[in-house]
């Protein structure tokens, strides 16, 4: 008895400094990285935290002070505020509705077999590697300018008046620009997920008579309900955030008909240089991007278990 | 009668597929074709889908608008920062996957958790750094960003990677008397090169289209080929063939790179949760 535990002990005491060395090593090797992102997400953070409660602008700065809620009751209080949240929940909301939903079926299309699949495909999920500048501009100059774009010399082909797209419906447009850009990245996304699809499932149930219809929303939409989650919680975290693409085209414009959340923060703070407000609206816009990210967090950790 | 109504449904199905294959990339297509073509051929109208090739848009932005000055920062900037990540974040990954402890698993959630921070949620406070610090329109500066927003991007694929190397191969390694080291450099980096190598990638074609910061950060001295392009959106833009030729310069590398990387890209955008 007294044998076998000075023989446990024995062995015991290597094997705890072993794993205590271990583990040191492993804090070792991890720390650059851990310091390195603990150091952004907390420092920007507070900063944002306490100019939003400042009085401050970058043409005076003399006069700086606490301000309270004032950048809160001034943001929220603003009209131009409010548009720019229905604006970005549009834009959210419209891309969002245009690539999930095409996606999912252009995703079944192209799991079909037919001649020159593998180029189509490249075809289609190309505009997802344009850079957003060079997509707004394409789009802005090539395909919809009122007088030289394909679209309005089409439109004039079938005997239409050119629109000026994006001084008339400019949020529209943007919605369909944007969408240009990240269909296919669900397209790549879910046709990826719908390439593990059981093909035994689908024959069994296309012998029990299933229709195309019947065989899509029992068998196929199931099979892709977890990539459509992911897909809708990471384009949702891209969306809150466009800019570029409304920068190069309306500028937020006509008026702040297509602001977002975005757009008004940095023209709060590098037009108008009130450091103050802009802090506010950041502070909401990470607000509204930690409920998404709380619910794709809990979609990645539920994966990490299996 | 079956047999018809298959073939029916086939030539249905390519025709649609090619159809609307063609139209998404038909701006593309367009783009390239109109920065060969010359500027009174660009706005001619109607459009002309066929016409006499011309260079002179390409020899007019790499003469006049000083590309290699933005391509060259555009490169720098994506090869530093990728490079920089990948050096911080292989060990990290190594450690996590080959010595996990018991808060790994939070260590990667909240990783992740610093890539879900909204840019412009906190665009004020990097500004004022950016400003007081010198590095507002530096390189230093986009690379140091560029490097901190992909790190969680990067340590998690890397990790994804390590995990699929077989423990039992180090294990044998280490029986033969491999020091840590050697297990890395010599049996470890060999596996796994080609998922170190798609991670770079990624983060690669993410820093080259990025804009958030580029745009607000840089305006000349170290301003990369998204904010050239958004130049563009004054009236020079309206030298169609001079954008598109610019554009066309700006794409092309990353959309091959894209390309050939399609099924690690969607591994690294998803957190590996679509597989």
């Amino acid at each position: 008895m007294d044998k076998v535990a000075v023989h446990t002990s024995v062995m015991a005491r290597p094997a705890a400094s072993a794993a205590r060395s271990r583990r040191l090593q492993g804090f070792v090797l991890q720390s650059p990285a851990i310091v390195l992102l603990l150091v952004w997400s907390v420092v920007p953070l507070l900063m944002t935290l306490w100019y939003s409660v400042r009085n401050y602008n970058l043409v005076d700065p003399t006069q700086q002070g606490f301000a309270g809620i004032n950048n809160y009751w001034y943001l929220l209080t603003d009209p131009d505020f409010m548009t720019s949240l229905e604006n970005t929940a549009i834009l959210v909301g419209g891309v969002l509705a245009i690539s999930v939903g095409l996606g999912t079926l252009l995703a079944v299309l192209y799991n079909e077999e037919f001649a020159g699949r593998g180029i189509a495909r490249i075809l289609v999920i190309s505009p997802f590697f344009i850079m957003p500048t060079v997509a707004a501009l394409l789009w802005k100059n090539l395909m919809l300018h009122p007088i030289y774009g394909v679209y309005s010399a089409m439109m004039r082909a079938v005997g239409l008046t050119p629109v000026d797209w994006l001084s008339r419906y400019p949020l529209a447009t943007l919605v369909m620009i944007v969408a240009w850009e990240w269909l296919p990245f669900a397209v790549l996304i879910l046709l990826t997920a719908i390439q593990s699809l059981d093909t035994e499932q689908k024959e069994a149930a296309r012998m029990d008579g299933a229709g195309m219809v019947a065989q899509f929303i029992n068998i196929t939409l199931p099979h892709l309900s977890r990539a459509i989650t992911v897909v809708i919680m990471i384009e949702t975290i891209f969306l809150l955030t466009v800019f570029a693409e409304i920068s190069v085209t309306t500028a937020g414009g006509p008026g702040v008909a297509s602001t977002n959340l975005a757009f008004l923060i940095y023209s709060r703070a590098l037009l108008q240089f009130d450091v103050g407000g802009a802090s506010a609206g950041g502070v909401v816009a990470i607000v509204v991007a930690n409920v998404v990210a709380a619910f794709l967090l809990r979609a990645v950790a539920r994966n990490l278990e299996t | 009668m079956a047999r018809t109504s298959t073939h029916m449904r086939h030539a249905a199905i390519t025709v649609l597929a090619w159809g609307i294959a063609l139209w998404m990339f038909f701006p593309i297509l367009w783009m390239v074709l109109t920065g060969f073509k010359s500027e009174p051929d660009a706005i001619s109208t109607p459009p002309h889908f066929f016409f006499s090739p011309t260079i002179s848009s390409y020899q007019d932005v790499f003469a006049r608008e000083n590309y290699w000055h933005f391509a060259t920062n555009s490169v720098v900037i994506s090869a530093m920062a990728t490079v920089v990540a990948l050096l911080v974040s292989v060990p990290a990954a190594y450690a996590m996957a080959f010595l996990p402890g018991p808060r790994t698993r939070m260590t990667l959630l909240w990783m992740l958790s610093t890539r879900m921070l909204p840019s412009v949620g906190v665009l004020v406070p990097i500004y004022l750094l950016a400003r007081a610090t010198g590095l507002l329109d530096s390189r230093t500066g986009l690379i140091v960003i560029y490097m901190l927003t992909n790190l969680p991007i990067t340590v998690w694929m890397l990790y994804t990677f390590f995990r699929e190397v077989p423990v039992a191969i180090l294990e044998a390694g280490r029986m033969d008397g491999a020091t840590r080291w050697q297990e890395v450099t010599q049996v470890l980096m060999p596996l796994a090169l080609p998922g170190i190598a798609s991670t770079g990638l990624l983060s690669l074609i993410l820093c080259w289209n990025e804009t958030f910061w580029s745009l607000n950060l840089t305006s000349s001295i170290a301003a990369p080929l998204t904010t050239f392009i958004a130049s563009f959106s004054s009236p020079e833009g309206l030298f169609f063939a001079k954008l598109s030729a610019a554009s066309t310069l700006a794409v092309a590398p990353i959309m091959v790179f894209g390309w050939v990387s399609q099924k690690q890209l969607v591994r690294g955008l998803t957190f590996g949760a679509v597989k």
